[in-house]
């Protein structure tokens, strides 16, 4: 599904990511963890194509093709989704009328028919009665006025909606109580599929508890340095991450 | 989404307005005199009061300057260059149904979508007076509204049927001496709509004037007036193209509202004047006064305007609030692209007592465009109690366009409360990239951001009209995003 292969990128000249090496295989759900600073926001953004990250060498390949080569839209379209960690509000336009626009923006793109207002509005009602959405949000402005978890709730929404091969989850439990990370958790674990991959991205075990990952794969200082099972974030919640560090460095 | 295909085919169209209709046309030669203006009147076959009040008018002009306080800058316009006058050649004695239009003129009008042929119409949802260059062509249902008491008719028509009405309201709101371009509107306006309705009316449908200007060096000068006895209601819409051409063309127009006691008059516009090229050349000079008097207590006027034309706006649709309780709104969007000018805005002069009203002006600029909101609220001592609430947003797209805020406050009278809100954005790169990240590419995306800036503006106007507004601003943005 998703191969990264020894990735360099750089911010504004810094490189993050240095030599970033990453397999996630169809159905998968794999855990990225890391103290603050160690590049796993920046691996979201480069996979969803967000300008301002220059990938100075490496490779990534999605469902066999470069996703490199292809623009952030296109990239969205052939099924890589990023649930954000900090959701944009989008004044004036209805979250609905966004979502519809999305979706038969990616059906066309799939060659399927776009949805009518009415198969729409059904296939939005039973997908919100899954993540436990406040009908009434569908009609309000994108994420404006949304409190965290309503944010993030209606990432998921976007999610189950657009039906993607390939989701990233960054930071998705900052900002969530507990009853808010069950009910995203919930969401989440609906979607999980022999043909989806995830990519848990997380600083904390806390929400692997609820999303209970096939791999976790430590990042730090831009390089995977450690992978396991999930049995490892238990270990990292314990431990921290410095035991890693001489790792790293040798 | 089909939305999507259909702005895909729009945008490819560009100024799809800019057609030349070839027709045979009765010009004036360029130039202005009494002579032009005595010739112009008798045309029409004016009545003599009507001409006086052009030679009034032209005498006035004569000693005006031109305003330079806009924040506009374009060549000095040669007034003598100008041809006053050009109206479809009558075959005969001038059309007295559809059937004896110019086809070439029906044509042009479907063309553009306007519905003229009542025929083809649903039944009855607008009527619709067509002015092509110097003359009303055809004014549609006029026998259906005639029945309500309703007038609809061009001002011609007006002069000729009910020169009383005419000759009261005319100049009643913008006097001749006004202002510059009022001024020579007075002296030479050769058409446009005449509206009255009685006392106690709702007007059975919505009114509708479409301005088009065909042939080449002609200024248009139209005049509507409109006229709203006590406790009646109207909403009227206004729409605007001309060719494309590398020549600039000048519209001076004068729109006057006149309501009485509890009349209420919605006054929509959507302007699509041809805007001039990427570089600026060629483009309609769009130089109006607009204002509405709201001369009978709880009387409300409301000005709705979407404007994505014009090489140069100056336009300021305005409201005198004399009734106690009466209510004036401006609600607009004003999109500027290329190289395109704008200095627009209203104002709002409150004289009677709890008179309110409310701005909303939402401006846009992509390109190299330069945008100005000019607004002003003017609270006289009588005014008690008096309420303004003004909302002034800017949008930019791009580093090279700028937008100002100009707003004067003149406040007579203790008891007023006034607030003023004003912000100007960018569209952020956080929201595209949401947008892009969810499948839509950065043109729907733009789109979709700044038909969510609009919002507040659209949801004022007709349904029908929302729709073309919608349209005509994602035409225009078109080439925005790099």
């Amino acid at each position: 599904m998703l191969s990264i292969n020894d990735l360099h990128v750089s911010v504004a000249g810094k490189p993050i990511l240095k030599g970033l090496t990453l397999e996630v295989v169809p159905g998968e759900v794999a855990a990225i963890m890391g103290p603050n600073g160690s590049g796993k926001s920046t691996l979201a953004h480069v996979l969803s194509g967000k300008a301002g990250y220059e990938v100075t060498s490496g490779s990534i390949l999605f469902k066999g093709q470069d996703l490199l080569a292809l623009e952030a839209h296109e990239r969205a379209r052939e099924g890589v989704f990023l649930a954000f960690q900090y959701p944009v509000e989008i004044p004036g336009v209805s979250n609905a009328y966004f979502l519809r626009a999305a979706v038969n923006a990616v059906r066309v793109h799939r060659g399927l028919e776009e949805l009518d207002a009415v198969a729409f509005l059904k296939e939005m009602r039973e997908q919100m009665k899954r993540v436990k959405m406040d009908p009434k949000l569908a009609k309000r402005e994108v994420n404006a006025g949304f409190s965290g978890g309503e944010k993030k709730r209606n990432e998921i929404l976007q999610m189950a909606m657009l039906d993607p091969s390939l989701a990233v989850l960054d930071e998705t439990d900052s900002g969530l109580d507990i009853d808010a990370l069950k009910a995203v958790s919930d969401g989440v674990n609906a979607l999980r599929g022999p043909n989806r991959s995830m990519l848990v991205i997380t600083h904390y075990q806390r929400l692997l508890s609820y999303i209970v990952p096939d791999k976790v794969h430590v990042l730090l200082d831009g390089r995977i340095v450690t992978s396991g099972g999930k049995e490892l974030a238990l270990e990292l919640e314990e431990r921290g991450y410095d035991w890693l560090r001489g790792d790293a460095a040798a | 989404m089909s939305a999507n295909t259909e702005l895909k085919q729009l945008t490819q169209k560009r100024y799809e307005a800019g057609f030349y209709t070839d027709i045979e046309a009765d010009t004036v030669p360029p130039g202005l005199s009494e002579d032009v203006i005595r010739l112009i009147s008798a045309k029409k076959g004016e009545p003599e009061w009507l001409l006086d009040y052009r030679l009034q008018a032209y005498r006035a002009w004569l000693e005006m300057t031109e305003p330079t306080w806009a924040h506009v800058r374009y060549e000095p316009v040669d007034y003598q260059a100008i041809s006053y006058y050009s109206a479809p050649k009558a075959k005969g004695d001038g059309p007295k149904s559809l059937d004896e239009v110019d086809p070439e003129i029906l044509k042009a009008y479907e063309k553009l979508g306007i519905p003229i042929d009542e025929q083809k119409m649903l039944a009855g949802v607008v009527a619709v007076d067509a002015v092509f260059d110097s003359v009303s062509v055809v004014t549609t249902f006029r026998a259906k509204l005639a029945e309500a008491g309703v007038i609809f008719c061009s001002f011609s028509d007006a002069v000729k049927d009910h020169p009383e009405l005419v000759k009261k309201w005319l100049g009643s709101v913008v006097p001749h001496t006004d202002n510059f371009f009022a001024a020579l509107n007075a002296a030479v306006f050769t058409d446009g709509s005449f509206v009255y309705i009685p006392e106690g009316v709702r007007c059975p449908m919505e009114l509708s004037t479409y301005f088009r200007i065909n042939a080449m060096n002609t200024g248009q000068f139209e005049r509507t007036l409109i006229v709203a006895d006590k406790g009646s209601y109207v909403s009227y819409l206004e729409g605007c193209t001309a060719p494309q051409r590398d020549e600039n063309q000048l519209h001076a127009a004068v729109v006057e509202l006149v309501a009485l006691e509890d009349a209420e008059i919605k006054y929509s516009t959507v302007q699509n004047w041809y805007p001039g090229d990427e570089n600026g050349v060629g483009g309609v000079y769009n130089f109006v006064t607009k204002r509405g008097a709201c001369r009978g207590d709880r009387s409300k006027i409301s000005w709705t305007q979407v404007e994505t034309g014009s090489a140069i706006t100056w336009k300021y649709p305005s409201c005198i609030l004399q009734g106690d309780d009466s209510v004036g709104e401006f609600y607009s969007v004003a999109l500027t692209n290329n190289r395109q000018q704008a200095d627009t805005g209203t104002k709002m002069v409150h004289i009677g007592k709890r008179t309110r009203s409310t701005i909303v002006s939402k401006g846009i600029s992509a390109g190299r465009s330069q945008q100005t909101y000019r607004g002003g609220v003017k609270i006289l001592a009588s005014a008690d109690g008096a309420r303004n609430h003004t909302q002034c947003d800017s949008l930019l797209l791009g580093s090279r366009c700028t937008a100002d805020t100009v707003p004067y406050v003149e406040v007579k009278n203790a008891t007023a409360q006034l607030e003023h809100e004003a912000t100007t954005s960018k569209i952020s790169d956080d929201q595209l990239f949401y947008c892009l990240q969810r499948g839509l590419d950065a043109e729907d995306a733009t789109n979709l951001i700044v038909n969510g800036f609009c919002k507040e503006v659209f949801r004022e106007l007709p349904m029908e009209f929302a729709v073309e507004a919608q349209k005509l601003l994602e035409l225009s943005l078109e080439g925005t995003v790099g």
